[in-house]
């Protein structure tokens, strides 16, 4: 009984972590992205249509890691193969 | 759909499979997929049969818009014949749109059908399910080996392989090509796995606000009248609020998928 309640301890520790350092990794690359586009548009107004469809883009880039930790974590939070394997 | 709150989220992350093993296959994505194929088909295809030359219709405009936003995508990135690319992006784009969209759908409304069909289970979005992705994925990474193949010829591709990015020295050829596998099989994992993590993370926070429904229920069960207020409202705020942030990941995520899709295909296509 104590080795479940183990699993799920640190299952539910390494959960935190995924989404955590995602997160702190993911929202520092879009806030410098952002600024630099910031700096750009201020620079040169007539290029922001352009540079605003390429930062989309590399928004969707930036967040595609962290959303894959947030996928995994879930899938351990939810349906924890280490768990069904000891049961 | 009664059942205990433990039982909810996995129920509803559950596929209707069919088959065992290796061979089963996800029937509900599957016929979601073709369901959303037809509707693409259907609605694309009528709007270019009913194509004026006059003033046109405002569905042959939307339509029109769509068509011209993918073409200028395309033209900035691929400098070759864009017969096949174009329609291809086209159909990544707006299959994908579909496809995203039914996460908006209320998460227990498929269900209710679904079981009036005798179906026990059916996740209706076919890309939160990681097969879907790796198969357009998969499509995509063929599709690059074939244009690399055309653009260089075999002998030139082996070449290319064994000596890019270092070398001709015979001891480089196996570093080379090394990474330029790496590089090759990076490609499609990223793809699929970027759109698959999207889509799981927002039906799952979905269905965990859903949630909130079994302690409204609760309250209103036990006569608590403001608890009862507090989850409901709290719950319609939270859902409409990711709902509204998720359209905008959708959209973003169906461009991503295409303007990816041309970009591997245009870098295979071009000469040194």
């Amino acid at each position: 009984m104590e080795h479940i309640a183990l699993i799920q301890a640190y299952t539910a520790l390494a959960l935190g972590i995924i989404i955590g350092l995602g997160a702190i990794g993911a929202c520092i690359g879009i806030g410098i992205m952002g600024s630099k586009f910031l700096e750009s548009a201020a620079r040169q107004p007539e290029l922001i249509p352009t540079l605003q469809g390429r930062m989309f883009l590399l928004v969707g880039l930036i967040d595609a890691a962290f959303l894959i930790g947030v996928a995994i974590a879930m899938f351990f939070a939810f349906a924890n193969p280490l768990l069904a394997r000891f049961s | 759909m009664a059942g205990s709150s433990a039982d909810y989220i996995p129920h509803h992350l559950t596929h209707l499979t069919v088959g065992e093993g290796f061979w089963s296959v996800h029937a509900d994505s599957l016929i979601m997929t073709a369901i959303l194929g037809i509707a693409f088909l259907w609605m694309f295809g009528a709007a270019a049969r009913k194509a004026t030359t006059g003033v046109p219709s405002r569905f042959q405009a939307f339509v029109e818009l769509v068509v011209e936003f993918v073409d200028g995508q395309i033209k900035e990135v691929f400098h070759g014949d864009r017969s096949f690319l174009a329609p291809l992006a086209l159909t990544i784009f707006v299959l994908v749109i579909f496809m995203n969209t039914m996460d908006l759908i209320p998460i227990d409304i498929p269900g209710l059908i679904a079981s009036g069909a005798g179906a026990h289970y059916w996740r209706v979005l076919p890309t939160a399910d990681a097969n879907t992705t790796f198969a357009m994925s998969i499509t995509v990474l063929m599709l690059v080996i074939i244009y690399s193949f055309k653009a260089k010829g075999a002998g030139g591709y082996m070449h290319e392989l064994f000596t890019s990015p270092f070398g001709g020295h015979p001891l480089l050829w196996l570093p080379n090509f090394v990474l330029n596998i790496v590089e090759l099989l990076s490609k499609p994992v990223s793809l699929a796995m970027r759109l698959f993590g999207n889509m799981y993370a927002g039906e799952l926070v979905f269905m965990l606000i859903a949630l909130l429904g079994f302690a409204w229920a609760g309250a209103l069960h036990d006569g608590n009248i403001f608890g009862f207020a507090l989850g409901f409202i709290g719950q319609v705020l939270m859902t409409a609020a990711w709902g509204i942030f998720h359209v905008l990941i959708i959209l973003l995520q169906a461009f991503i998928f295409m303007v990816l899709t041309v970009v591997y295909i245009s870098m295979a296509h071009e000469h040194h």
